[in-house]
Protein backbone atom coordinates (compact mmCIF):
# COMPACT_ATOMS: atom_id res chain seq x y z
CA UNK A 1 0.00 0.00 0.00
CA UNK A 2 1.04 3.64 -0.88
CA UNK A 3 0.59 6.09 2.04
CA UNK A 4 0.65 9.18 2.03
CA UNK A 5 2.00 12.17 4.37
CA UNK A 6 2.88 15.82 4.63
CA UNK A 7 6.57 16.42 5.71
CA UNK A 8 7.66 17.95 8.83
CA UNK A 9 10.80 18.33 8.94
CA UNK A 10 10.84 21.99 7.24
CA UNK A 11 7.52 24.09 6.65
CA UNK A 12 8.13 23.52 3.32
CA UNK A 13 5.87 20.45 3.83
CA UNK A 14 6.03 18.31 0.76
CA UNK A 15 3.35 15.23 0.11
CA UNK A 16 5.33 12.30 0.89
CA UNK A 17 4.44 9.05 -0.86
CA UNK A 18 5.45 6.13 1.36
CA UNK A 19 5.33 2.92 -0.80
CA UNK A 20 4.79 -0.17 1.98
CA UNK A 21 5.45 -3.17 -0.31
CA UNK A 22 8.49 -1.54 -1.97
CA UNK A 23 10.94 -1.11 1.42
CA UNK A 24 9.38 1.70 2.17
CA UNK A 25 10.52 3.78 -0.70
CA UNK A 26 9.61 7.50 -0.63
CA UNK A 27 8.52 9.43 -3.39
CA UNK A 28 7.40 13.27 -3.39
CA UNK A 29 10.24 14.88 -1.70
CA UNK A 30 12.25 18.00 -2.47
CA UNK A 31 15.30 16.83 -0.62
CA UNK A 32 16.81 13.22 1.43
CA UNK A 33 15.91 14.84 5.02
CA UNK A 34 12.09 14.37 3.76
CA UNK A 35 12.71 10.80 2.08
CA UNK A 36 14.49 9.68 5.31
CA UNK A 37 11.54 10.95 7.55
CA UNK A 38 8.72 9.77 5.33
CA UNK A 39 10.68 6.37 5.46
CA UNK A 40 11.07 6.32 9.38
CA UNK A 41 7.68 7.74 9.98
CA UNK A 42 5.66 4.81 8.17
CA UNK A 43 7.91 2.10 9.34
CA UNK A 44 8.76 2.81 13.11
CA UNK A 45 7.13 6.01 14.06
CA UNK A 46 8.45 7.23 17.28
CA UNK A 47 8.93 10.32 19.51
CA UNK A 48 9.69 11.56 22.48
CA UNK A 49 7.22 12.10 25.38
CA UNK A 50 6.88 14.82 27.71
CA UNK A 51 4.96 14.81 30.66
CA UNK A 52 4.97 14.82 35.05
CA UNK A 53 5.31 13.11 37.32
CA UNK A 54 4.36 14.09 41.43
CA UNK A 55 6.77 16.00 43.32
CA UNK A 56 6.42 16.64 46.83
CA UNK A 57 8.04 19.23 48.95
CA UNK A 58 9.02 21.48 46.01
CA UNK A 59 7.78 24.70 44.83
CA UNK A 60 5.01 23.19 41.93
CA UNK A 61 3.32 19.74 42.96
CA UNK A 62 4.71 18.41 39.44
CA UNK A 63 8.03 17.93 38.53
CA UNK A 64 8.62 18.18 34.45
CA UNK A 65 10.12 14.87 32.92
CA UNK A 66 10.85 13.80 29.23
CA UNK A 67 12.01 9.96 27.68
CA UNK A 68 15.68 10.89 26.94
CA UNK A 69 15.42 9.44 23.21
CA UNK A 70 12.27 8.60 20.91
CA UNK A 71 10.51 5.75 21.73
CA UNK A 72 7.60 3.91 19.79
CA UNK A 73 4.69 6.03 19.05
CA UNK A 74 2.68 2.82 20.52
CA UNK A 75 4.20 2.58 24.10
CA UNK A 76 2.97 5.93 24.61
CA UNK A 77 0.41 5.83 26.54
CA UNK A 78 2.25 2.92 28.59
CA UNK A 79 4.96 5.27 29.82
CA UNK A 80 2.20 7.78 30.63
CA UNK A 81 0.66 4.75 32.96
CA UNK A 82 4.25 3.91 34.75
CA UNK A 83 5.03 7.50 35.70
CA UNK A 84 0.98 7.59 37.11
CA UNK A 85 3.18 5.32 39.94
CA UNK A 86 6.54 7.63 39.96
CA UNK A 87 6.77 10.29 43.00
CA UNK A 88 9.28 12.59 43.54
CA UNK A 89 11.06 14.16 46.90
CA UNK A 90 12.13 17.62 46.63
CA UNK A 91 15.14 18.46 45.71
CA UNK A 92 15.49 17.23 42.10
CA UNK A 93 17.79 18.01 39.58
CA UNK A 94 17.31 18.51 35.59
CA UNK A 95 19.00 15.04 33.96
CA UNK A 96 18.05 13.22 37.33
CA UNK A 97 16.99 9.24 36.12
CA UNK A 98 13.70 8.37 37.35
CA UNK A 99 12.71 5.46 35.50
CA UNK A 100 15.75 3.35 33.55
CA UNK A 101 14.84 1.58 30.41
CA UNK A 102 11.05 2.37 30.77
CA UNK A 103 8.48 -0.23 29.48
CA UNK A 104 11.91 -1.65 27.77
CA UNK A 105 12.20 1.04 24.90
CA UNK A 106 15.57 1.36 26.06
CA UNK A 107 15.05 5.22 26.81
CA UNK A 108 15.22 6.49 30.27
CA UNK A 109 12.79 8.64 31.91
CA UNK A 110 14.61 11.77 33.02
CA UNK A 111 14.03 15.09 35.13
CA UNK A 112 13.58 18.56 32.83
CA UNK A 113 13.65 21.29 35.44
CA UNK A 114 15.69 21.33 39.06
CA UNK A 115 13.35 21.64 42.08
CA UNK B 1 21.27 53.29 40.80
CA UNK B 2 21.60 50.66 38.94
CA UNK B 3 23.32 50.45 35.35
CA UNK B 4 20.35 48.94 33.87
CA UNK B 5 16.93 47.04 35.56
CA UNK B 6 15.34 44.41 33.21
CA UNK B 7 11.43 44.12 33.53
CA UNK B 8 10.34 40.37 33.51
CA UNK B 9 12.42 37.31 33.77
CA UNK B 10 11.52 35.29 31.23
CA UNK B 11 13.97 34.17 28.25
CA UNK B 12 13.76 37.72 27.17
CA UNK B 13 14.75 39.39 30.36
CA UNK B 14 17.37 36.29 30.73
CA UNK B 15 18.92 36.73 27.77
CA UNK B 16 18.96 40.83 28.10
CA UNK B 17 20.47 40.67 30.89
CA UNK B 18 23.37 38.52 30.24
CA UNK B 19 24.74 39.97 27.45
CA UNK B 20 24.71 43.36 28.81
CA UNK B 21 26.87 41.98 31.84
CA UNK B 22 29.07 40.22 29.11
CA UNK B 23 29.05 43.89 27.51
CA UNK B 24 30.18 45.13 30.90
CA UNK B 25 27.30 46.37 32.98
CA UNK B 26 27.75 45.62 36.52
CA UNK B 27 24.68 46.92 38.56
CA UNK B 28 22.22 44.28 36.80
CA UNK B 29 18.59 43.94 38.55
CA UNK B 30 15.90 41.21 37.06
CA UNK B 31 12.75 42.00 38.15
CA UNK B 32 10.02 39.08 37.98
CA UNK B 33 6.56 38.68 39.70
CA UNK B 34 6.40 35.24 39.67
CA UNK B 35 7.95 32.88 41.98
CA UNK B 36 10.81 31.58 39.76
CA UNK B 37 12.79 32.95 36.87
CA UNK B 38 11.91 31.04 33.02
CA UNK B 39 8.91 32.93 32.38
CA UNK B 40 5.97 30.68 30.15
CA UNK B 41 9.01 27.88 29.62
CA UNK B 42 8.49 27.04 32.85
CA UNK B 43 4.91 25.77 31.67
CA UNK B 44 5.73 24.38 28.26
CA UNK B 45 7.18 21.04 29.48
CA UNK B 46 6.73 19.92 25.50
CA UNK B 47 9.87 19.51 23.39
CA UNK B 48 11.13 21.89 20.67
CA UNK B 49 12.87 24.27 21.65
CA UNK B 50 16.49 25.68 21.25
CA UNK B 51 17.21 23.75 17.64
CA UNK B 52 18.71 26.94 16.17
CA UNK B 53 20.03 28.15 19.72
CA UNK B 54 21.65 24.43 21.18
CA UNK B 55 21.23 22.86 17.82
CA UNK B 56 19.42 20.45 19.67
CA UNK B 57 15.62 20.01 21.04
CA UNK B 58 15.12 21.14 24.32
CA UNK B 59 11.74 20.93 26.85
CA UNK B 60 10.86 24.63 27.93
CA UNK B 61 12.10 24.35 31.12
CA UNK B 62 15.75 22.96 29.96
CA UNK B 63 15.92 25.99 27.70
CA UNK B 64 14.77 28.44 30.40
CA UNK B 65 17.41 26.37 32.86
CA UNK B 66 20.39 26.75 30.24
CA UNK B 67 19.91 30.23 30.79
CA UNK B 68 19.39 30.33 34.16
CA UNK B 69 23.08 28.57 34.85
CA UNK B 70 24.53 31.10 32.74
CA UNK B 71 23.10 33.85 34.42
CA UNK B 72 24.55 32.19 38.01
CA UNK B 73 27.89 32.68 36.85
CA UNK B 74 27.22 36.53 36.90
CA UNK B 75 26.62 39.11 39.15
CA UNK B 76 23.33 39.78 38.06
CA UNK B 77 20.41 40.44 40.64
CA UNK B 78 17.47 39.15 40.54
CA UNK B 79 14.30 40.23 42.62
CA UNK B 80 11.39 37.44 42.68
CA UNK B 81 7.59 37.86 43.93
CA UNK B 82 8.45 41.45 42.81
CA UNK B 83 5.49 43.19 40.39
CA UNK B 84 6.82 46.43 38.18
CA UNK B 85 3.77 48.75 38.53
CA UNK B 86 5.17 51.71 37.01
CA UNK B 87 8.56 53.10 34.92
CA UNK B 88 8.93 56.44 33.45
CA UNK B 89 10.91 58.29 31.50
CA UNK B 90 13.37 59.50 33.52
CA UNK B 91 14.05 55.98 34.39
CA UNK B 92 12.86 55.29 37.57
CA UNK B 93 10.88 51.68 37.83
CA UNK B 94 8.19 51.34 40.63
CA UNK B 95 7.92 47.89 42.24
CA UNK B 96 5.60 46.45 44.57
CA UNK B 97 6.41 42.88 46.77
CA UNK B 98 5.01 41.41 50.10
CA UNK B 99 9.10 41.34 51.31
CA UNK B 100 10.22 44.66 50.75
CA UNK B 101 6.55 47.18 49.95
CA UNK B 102 6.95 50.09 47.95
CA UNK B 103 9.98 50.98 46.48
CA UNK B 104 10.88 53.70 43.64
CA UNK B 105 14.44 52.27 41.79
CA UNK B 106 16.32 54.07 39.49
CA UNK B 107 18.33 53.01 36.36
CA UNK B 108 20.38 54.20 33.64
CA UNK B 109 18.73 52.23 31.15
CA UNK B 110 15.66 50.13 31.53
CA UNK B 111 14.95 46.62 29.26
CA UNK B 112 11.21 45.39 28.89
CA UNK B 113 10.76 42.10 28.80
CA UNK B 114 6.99 41.47 30.24
CA UNK B 115 6.13 38.64 27.63
CA UNK B 116 2.46 38.53 26.43
CA UNK B 117 -0.63 37.41 27.67
CA UNK B 118 -3.76 35.36 26.45
CA UNK B 119 -6.18 36.56 24.75
CA UNK B 120 -9.53 35.68 26.64
CA UNK B 121 -13.15 34.40 25.91
CA UNK B 122 -14.28 38.18 26.35
CA UNK B 123 -11.96 39.30 23.65
CA UNK B 124 -13.29 37.44 21.03
CA UNK B 125 -17.26 37.19 22.56
CA UNK B 126 -18.58 33.80 21.89
CA UNK B 127 -22.45 33.80 21.98
CA UNK B 128 -23.72 31.38 24.91
CA UNK B 129 -23.57 30.78 28.77
CA UNK B 130 -21.10 32.06 30.82
CA UNK B 131 -20.11 28.56 32.57
CA UNK B 132 -17.09 27.39 34.18
CA UNK B 133 -15.17 25.07 32.56
CA UNK B 134 -14.06 27.22 30.05
CA UNK B 135 -10.25 28.19 29.91
CA UNK B 136 -7.59 29.68 27.88
CA UNK B 137 -5.01 26.87 26.93
CA UNK B 138 -2.17 28.69 28.66
CA UNK B 139 -3.87 28.63 32.02
CA UNK B 140 -4.85 24.96 31.35
CA UNK B 141 -0.90 24.10 30.53
CA UNK B 142 0.14 25.52 33.60
CA UNK B 143 -2.68 24.45 35.45
CA UNK B 144 -1.72 21.00 34.28
CA UNK B 145 1.90 20.81 34.31
CA UNK B 146 2.73 23.24 37.33
CA UNK B 147 -0.58 23.35 40.02
CA UNK B 148 -1.17 19.44 39.56
CA UNK B 149 -4.45 19.78 38.51
CA UNK B 150 -6.83 18.30 35.39
CA UNK B 151 -9.04 20.39 33.82
CA UNK B 152 -11.62 18.40 32.10
CA UNK B 153 -12.13 15.16 30.97
CA UNK B 154 -14.01 15.73 27.45
CA UNK B 155 -12.36 19.05 25.95
CA UNK B 156 -13.09 20.99 23.00
CA UNK B 157 -10.14 23.57 21.76
CA UNK B 158 -11.22 26.55 19.93
CA UNK B 159 -8.30 27.94 17.84
CA UNK B 160 -5.63 26.24 16.22
CA UNK B 161 -2.23 27.90 17.58
CA UNK B 162 0.57 26.40 18.90
CA UNK B 163 -0.46 26.08 22.35
CA UNK B 164 -4.38 24.52 21.73
CA UNK B 165 -2.42 21.86 19.55
CA UNK B 166 0.10 21.00 22.65
CA UNK B 167 -2.57 21.23 24.65
CA UNK B 168 -4.82 18.67 22.85
CA UNK B 169 -2.01 16.09 23.21
CA UNK B 170 -1.37 16.58 26.67
CA UNK B 171 -5.12 16.45 28.06
CA UNK B 172 -5.00 13.29 25.76
CA UNK B 173 -2.14 11.46 27.23
CA UNK B 174 -3.59 12.45 30.58
CA UNK B 175 -6.39 10.71 29.76
CA UNK B 176 -9.32 13.34 28.69
CA UNK B 177 -10.50 13.28 25.34
CA UNK B 178 -10.21 16.12 23.09
CA UNK B 179 -13.19 15.99 20.93
CA UNK B 180 -12.45 18.40 18.02
CA UNK B 181 -10.35 21.58 17.34
CA UNK B 182 -12.13 24.29 15.63
CA UNK B 183 -10.54 26.62 13.84
CA UNK B 184 -11.87 30.11 12.18
CA UNK B 185 -9.81 30.31 9.72
CA UNK B 186 -9.14 28.37 6.26
CA UNK B 187 -5.60 27.03 7.78
CA UNK B 188 -3.96 26.74 11.06
CA UNK B 189 -2.13 29.11 12.82
CA UNK B 190 0.14 26.15 14.19
CA UNK B 191 2.87 24.94 13.36
CA UNK B 192 2.83 21.40 10.98
CA UNK B 193 4.60 19.46 13.10
CA UNK B 194 2.29 20.10 16.27
CA UNK B 195 -0.95 19.54 13.48
CA UNK B 196 0.40 15.72 13.16
CA UNK B 197 2.12 15.00 16.23
CA UNK B 198 -0.75 16.72 18.62
CA UNK B 199 -3.71 15.92 16.35
CA UNK B 200 -3.24 13.29 13.26
CA UNK B 201 -1.07 11.14 16.18
CA UNK B 202 -4.45 10.72 18.23
CA UNK B 203 -7.20 11.06 15.90
CA UNK B 204 -8.25 14.35 16.76
CA UNK B 205 -10.45 15.78 13.93
CA UNK B 206 -9.38 19.49 13.04
CA UNK B 207 -12.39 21.87 11.65
CA UNK B 208 -11.06 24.36 9.85
CA UNK B 209 -13.04 27.56 9.01
CA UNK B 210 -15.24 26.53 11.48
CA UNK B 211 -16.25 27.97 15.10
CA UNK B 212 -18.16 27.74 18.17
CA UNK B 213 -21.65 29.21 18.09
CA UNK B 214 -23.06 28.38 21.06
CA UNK B 215 -22.03 27.19 25.28
CA UNK B 216 -24.26 25.60 26.82
CA UNK B 217 -24.10 24.96 31.02
CA UNK B 218 -25.47 22.52 32.91
CA UNK B 219 -25.43 23.20 36.97
CA UNK B 220 -22.62 25.99 36.34
CA UNK B 221 -20.56 24.36 34.04
CA UNK B 222 -19.99 23.77 30.24
CA UNK B 223 -22.08 20.89 29.56
CA UNK B 224 -22.33 21.46 25.34
CA UNK B 225 -21.09 23.30 22.33
CA UNK B 226 -22.07 24.26 18.98
CA UNK B 227 -19.93 24.21 15.87
CA UNK B 228 -20.80 25.73 12.42
CA UNK B 229 -19.00 26.13 9.41
CA UNK B 230 -18.43 29.29 8.34
CA UNK B 231 -18.80 31.43 4.61
CA UNK B 232 -16.13 33.28 2.82
CA UNK B 233 -17.31 35.66 5.06
CA UNK B 234 -16.86 33.99 8.25
CA UNK B 235 -20.81 33.70 8.84
CA UNK B 236 -22.28 30.48 10.18
CA UNK B 237 -23.65 28.56 7.58
CA UNK B 238 -27.24 27.18 8.65
CA UNK B 239 -27.43 23.48 8.91
CA UNK B 240 -23.53 22.81 9.31
CA UNK B 241 -23.54 22.49 13.29
CA UNK B 242 -21.71 20.01 15.08
CA UNK B 243 -22.95 18.80 18.50
CA UNK B 244 -20.65 17.85 20.87
CA UNK B 245 -21.34 16.98 24.59
CA UNK B 246 -18.06 18.17 26.50
CA UNK B 247 -17.08 19.61 29.62
CA UNK B 248 -14.60 22.09 28.96
CA UNK B 249 -13.62 24.73 26.07
CA UNK B 250 -10.06 25.56 25.71
CA UNK B 251 -9.28 28.94 23.63
CA UNK B 252 -6.18 28.99 22.01
CA UNK B 253 -6.82 32.86 20.21
CA UNK B 254 -3.81 34.52 20.22
CA UNK B 255 -1.37 36.22 21.80
CA UNK B 256 -1.20 39.82 23.38
CA UNK B 257 2.19 41.54 23.96
CA UNK B 258 1.61 42.90 27.78
CA UNK B 259 2.09 46.45 27.74
CA UNK B 260 0.61 48.67 30.28
CA UNK B 261 4.02 49.98 31.54
CA UNK B 262 4.84 50.71 27.91
CA UNK B 263 2.14 52.37 26.97
CA UNK B 264 1.62 54.83 30.92
CA UNK B 265 5.55 55.78 30.35
CA UNK B 266 3.86 57.19 27.05
CA UNK B 267 6.53 55.08 25.09
CA UNK B 268 5.59 55.58 21.21
CA UNK B 269 3.18 51.93 20.39
CA UNK B 270 2.69 50.22 17.11
CA UNK B 271 -0.79 49.11 16.22
CA UNK B 272 -0.27 46.83 14.51
CA UNK B 273 2.30 44.63 16.62
CA UNK B 274 0.41 45.90 20.17
CA UNK B 275 4.01 46.40 21.14
CA UNK B 276 6.70 49.48 21.38
CA UNK B 277 7.98 50.71 18.12
CA UNK B 278 11.74 49.96 18.19
CA UNK B 279 15.11 50.98 16.48
CA UNK B 280 16.93 48.69 15.03
CA UNK B 281 19.04 47.93 18.55
CA UNK B 282 15.45 47.56 20.24
CA UNK B 283 15.40 50.70 21.57
CA UNK B 284 11.81 52.52 22.24
CA UNK B 285 11.33 56.32 21.02
CA UNK B 286 12.03 57.41 24.88
CA UNK B 287 16.33 56.65 24.75
CA UNK B 288 17.93 54.25 27.38
CA UNK B 289 14.55 52.25 27.36
CA UNK B 290 14.58 48.83 25.15
CA UNK B 291 12.62 46.40 24.52
CA UNK B 292 12.73 42.67 23.33
CA UNK B 293 11.08 39.04 23.23
CA UNK B 294 7.04 38.90 23.20
CA UNK B 295 6.09 41.91 24.87
CA UNK B 296 7.62 43.81 21.09
CA UNK B 297 6.14 41.42 19.38
CA UNK B 298 4.65 37.54 19.15
CA UNK B 299 7.37 35.48 18.59
CA UNK B 300 6.67 31.77 17.54
CA UNK B 301 10.48 30.15 18.34
CA UNK B 302 12.10 30.95 21.56
CA UNK B 303 15.36 30.98 19.71
CA UNK B 304 14.63 33.99 18.16
CA UNK B 305 13.67 35.94 21.16
CA UNK B 306 16.88 35.31 22.80
CA UNK B 307 18.73 36.69 19.97
CA UNK B 308 16.65 39.60 19.64
CA UNK B 309 17.10 40.40 23.30
CA UNK B 310 20.96 39.53 23.65
CA UNK B 311 20.90 42.62 21.55
CA UNK B 312 18.64 44.67 23.37
CA UNK B 313 21.08 43.94 26.47
CA UNK B 314 24.19 44.86 24.12
CA UNK B 315 22.65 48.16 23.03
CA UNK B 316 21.27 48.76 26.61
CA UNK B 317 25.11 48.62 27.87
CA UNK B 318 26.47 50.66 24.90
CA UNK B 319 23.98 53.78 26.16
CA UNK B 320 25.31 53.65 29.62
CA UNK B 321 28.93 53.94 28.15
CA UNK B 322 27.73 56.81 26.78
CA UNK B 323 27.45 55.45 23.02
CA UNK B 324 25.17 57.50 21.26
CA UNK B 325 23.89 56.37 17.55
CA UNK B 326 23.95 59.09 14.79
CA UNK B 327 23.13 59.76 11.71
CA UNK B 328 19.93 59.46 10.05
CA UNK B 329 16.48 57.61 10.42
CA UNK B 330 14.80 55.15 7.66
CA UNK B 331 11.37 54.08 8.61
CA UNK B 332 10.48 50.72 7.42
CA UNK B 333 6.89 50.64 5.59
CA UNK B 334 4.91 47.63 5.32
CA UNK B 335 4.57 46.62 1.71
CA UNK B 336 1.56 44.21 0.19
CA UNK B 337 0.81 41.35 1.84
CA UNK B 338 3.21 42.32 4.95
CA UNK B 339 1.59 43.34 8.25
CA UNK B 340 4.20 44.78 10.50
CA UNK B 341 7.75 44.59 10.71
CA UNK B 342 10.44 44.76 14.13
CA UNK B 343 12.16 46.80 13.70
CA UNK B 344 10.10 49.63 12.52
CA UNK B 345 12.44 52.66 12.31
CA UNK B 346 16.60 52.11 11.48
CA UNK B 347 19.64 54.42 11.85
CA UNK B 348 21.89 52.85 9.09
CA UNK B 349 24.69 54.53 11.12
CA UNK B 350 24.05 52.07 14.19
CA UNK B 351 23.58 49.04 12.44
CA UNK B 352 27.02 46.35 12.95
CA UNK B 353 27.06 44.20 9.74
CA UNK B 354 23.39 43.64 9.20
CA UNK B 355 19.80 45.21 10.35
CA UNK B 356 18.08 41.68 11.17
CA UNK B 357 14.11 42.68 10.27
CA UNK B 358 10.87 40.34 11.01
CA UNK B 359 7.28 40.30 10.18
CA UNK B 360 5.03 38.39 9.17
CA UNK B 361 2.82 37.65 5.67
CA UNK B 362 -0.77 37.96 5.52
CA UNK B 363 -1.46 35.16 3.50
CA UNK B 364 0.11 31.63 2.33
CA UNK B 365 2.71 31.71 -0.08
CA UNK B 366 4.52 29.25 -2.29
CA UNK B 367 7.74 30.59 -4.64
CA UNK B 368 7.90 34.05 -3.08
CA UNK B 369 9.97 36.76 -3.23
CA UNK B 370 10.45 39.67 -0.47
CA UNK B 371 11.21 42.91 -2.11
CA UNK B 372 12.89 46.08 -0.58
CA UNK B 373 12.35 49.03 -1.88
CA UNK B 374 13.28 52.91 -1.64
CA UNK B 375 11.36 55.31 -3.54
CA UNK B 376 9.45 52.70 -5.29
CA UNK B 377 12.55 50.95 -6.74
CA UNK B 378 14.06 47.49 -5.42
CA UNK B 379 17.10 47.84 -3.05
CA UNK B 380 17.30 43.41 -3.03
CA UNK B 381 14.93 41.01 -3.37
CA UNK B 382 14.90 37.92 -1.37
CA UNK B 383 13.70 33.95 -2.94
CA UNK B 384 11.33 32.24 -0.11
CA UNK B 385 9.57 28.73 -1.18
CA UNK B 386 6.78 29.16 1.41
CA UNK B 387 5.37 31.42 3.75
CA UNK B 388 2.46 31.63 5.83
CA UNK B 389 1.17 34.41 8.43
CA UNK B 390 1.51 31.46 11.36
CA UNK B 391 5.70 31.32 10.80
CA UNK B 392 7.70 34.72 11.56
CA UNK B 393 10.11 35.57 8.33
CA UNK B 394 12.99 37.76 8.56
CA UNK B 395 15.86 39.44 6.35
CA UNK B 396 19.31 40.62 6.32
CA UNK B 397 19.47 43.85 5.40
CA UNK B 398 23.40 44.74 4.87
CA UNK B 399 24.73 47.79 6.32
CA UNK B 400 26.85 48.48 3.20
CA UNK B 401 23.01 48.70 1.26
CA UNK B 402 21.55 51.16 4.10
CA UNK B 403 24.43 53.39 3.49
CA UNK B 404 23.66 54.12 -0.18
CA UNK B 405 20.03 54.74 0.61
CA UNK B 406 19.15 57.87 0.35
CA UNK B 407 15.21 57.81 1.06
CA UNK B 408 14.25 58.71 4.40
CA UNK B 409 12.01 54.96 4.21
CA UNK B 410 12.02 51.88 2.60
CA UNK B 411 9.26 49.50 1.98
CA UNK B 412 9.31 45.33 2.43
CA UNK B 413 6.71 43.52 0.39
CA UNK B 414 5.93 39.87 -0.52
CA UNK B 415 4.71 38.64 -3.85
CA UNK B 416 4.83 35.88 -6.04
CA UNK B 417 8.11 34.71 -7.73
C1 LIG C 1 0.83 30.08 27.25
C2 LIG C 1 2.00 30.21 26.30
C3 LIG C 1 2.58 29.06 25.74
C4 LIG C 1 3.65 29.16 24.84
N1 LIG C 1 4.16 28.04 24.28
C5 LIG C 1 5.22 28.15 23.44
C6 LIG C 1 5.81 27.02 22.86
O1 LIG C 1 5.31 25.92 23.05
N2 LIG C 1 6.91 27.14 22.06
C7 LIG C 1 7.48 28.37 21.81
O2 LIG C 1 8.51 28.46 21.13
N3 LIG C 1 6.92 29.47 22.35
C8 LIG C 1 5.82 29.37 23.13
N4 LIG C 1 5.24 30.50 23.63
C9 LIG C 1 5.85 31.74 23.27
C10 LIG C 1 6.83 32.07 24.37
O3 LIG C 1 6.14 32.91 25.26
C11 LIG C 1 8.05 32.78 23.91
O4 LIG C 1 8.80 31.97 23.05
C12 LIG C 1 8.96 33.22 25.07
O5 LIG C 1 8.61 32.62 26.28
C13 LIG C 1 8.85 34.68 25.20
O6 LIG C 1 9.75 35.10 26.19
P1 LIG C 1 9.55 36.44 26.97
O7 LIG C 1 10.66 36.50 27.96
O8 LIG C 1 9.39 37.53 25.99
O9 LIG C 1 8.14 36.29 27.69
P2 LIG C 1 7.67 35.40 28.93
O10 LIG C 1 8.25 34.05 28.89
O11 LIG C 1 6.20 35.53 28.95
O12 LIG C 1 8.28 36.16 30.20
C14 LIG C 1 7.83 37.42 30.65
C15 LIG C 1 8.08 37.51 32.13
O13 LIG C 1 7.84 38.83 32.59
C16 LIG C 1 7.18 38.78 33.82
N5 LIG C 1 6.45 40.04 34.00
C17 LIG C 1 5.48 40.56 33.19
N6 LIG C 1 5.05 41.75 33.66
C18 LIG C 1 5.76 42.00 34.79
C19 LIG C 1 5.76 43.07 35.74
N7 LIG C 1 4.95 44.12 35.59
N8 LIG C 1 6.61 43.01 36.78
C20 LIG C 1 7.45 41.93 36.93
N9 LIG C 1 7.49 40.89 36.07
C21 LIG C 1 6.66 40.92 35.01
C22 LIG C 1 6.28 37.58 33.71
O14 LIG C 1 5.91 37.07 34.97
C23 LIG C 1 7.17 36.59 32.93
O15 LIG C 1 7.93 35.78 33.76
C24 LIG C 1 4.16 30.42 24.52
C25 LIG C 1 3.57 31.58 25.09
C26 LIG C 1 2.50 31.48 25.95
C27 LIG C 1 1.88 32.75 26.52
S1 LIG D 1 11.11 16.88 1.74
FE1 LIG D 1 12.77 18.30 2.25
S2 LIG D 1 12.06 20.22 1.34
FE2 LIG D 1 10.25 18.93 1.42
S3 LIG D 1 9.30 19.44 3.40
FE3 LIG D 1 10.64 17.71 3.78
S4 LIG D 1 12.55 18.62 4.46
FE4 LIG D 1 11.38 20.25 3.48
Amino acid sequence: MVRELVCIVCPKGCRLHVDEDNNYSVTGNSCPRGAEYGHHEIKNPTRVLTSTVRLDGGLYRRCPVKTDRAVPKGKLMDIMAALNDVSLQSPVAAGQVVLANVCDTGANVIVTKSL
Amino acid sequence: MYDLIVVGGGPAGLAAACSAWEKGLKQILIIERDKELGGILNQCIHNGFGLHRFKEELTGPEYAGRFIDMLRDTGVQVMLDTMVLEINRDHQVHVISAANGYQVLEARSIVLAMGCRERTRGAIGIPGDRPAGVFTAGSAQRYLNMEGYMVGKRVVILGSGDIGLIMARRLTLEGAQVLACVELMPYSGGLMRNIVQCLEDWGIPLYLSHTITDIVAKDGRVSHVTVHKLDDNRQPIPGTNLEFDCDTVLLSVGLIPENELTRAAGIEMDPRTNGAVVYENMETSIPGIFACGNVVHVHDLVDYVSAESERAGAAAAAYVSGTAPEGGTIDIRNGADVSYTVPQRLRPGNVPKAADIFFRVRRVFKDSVIEVSADGAPLVTYKREHMAPGEMEHILLPRKLLDTVDASEITVTAKEA
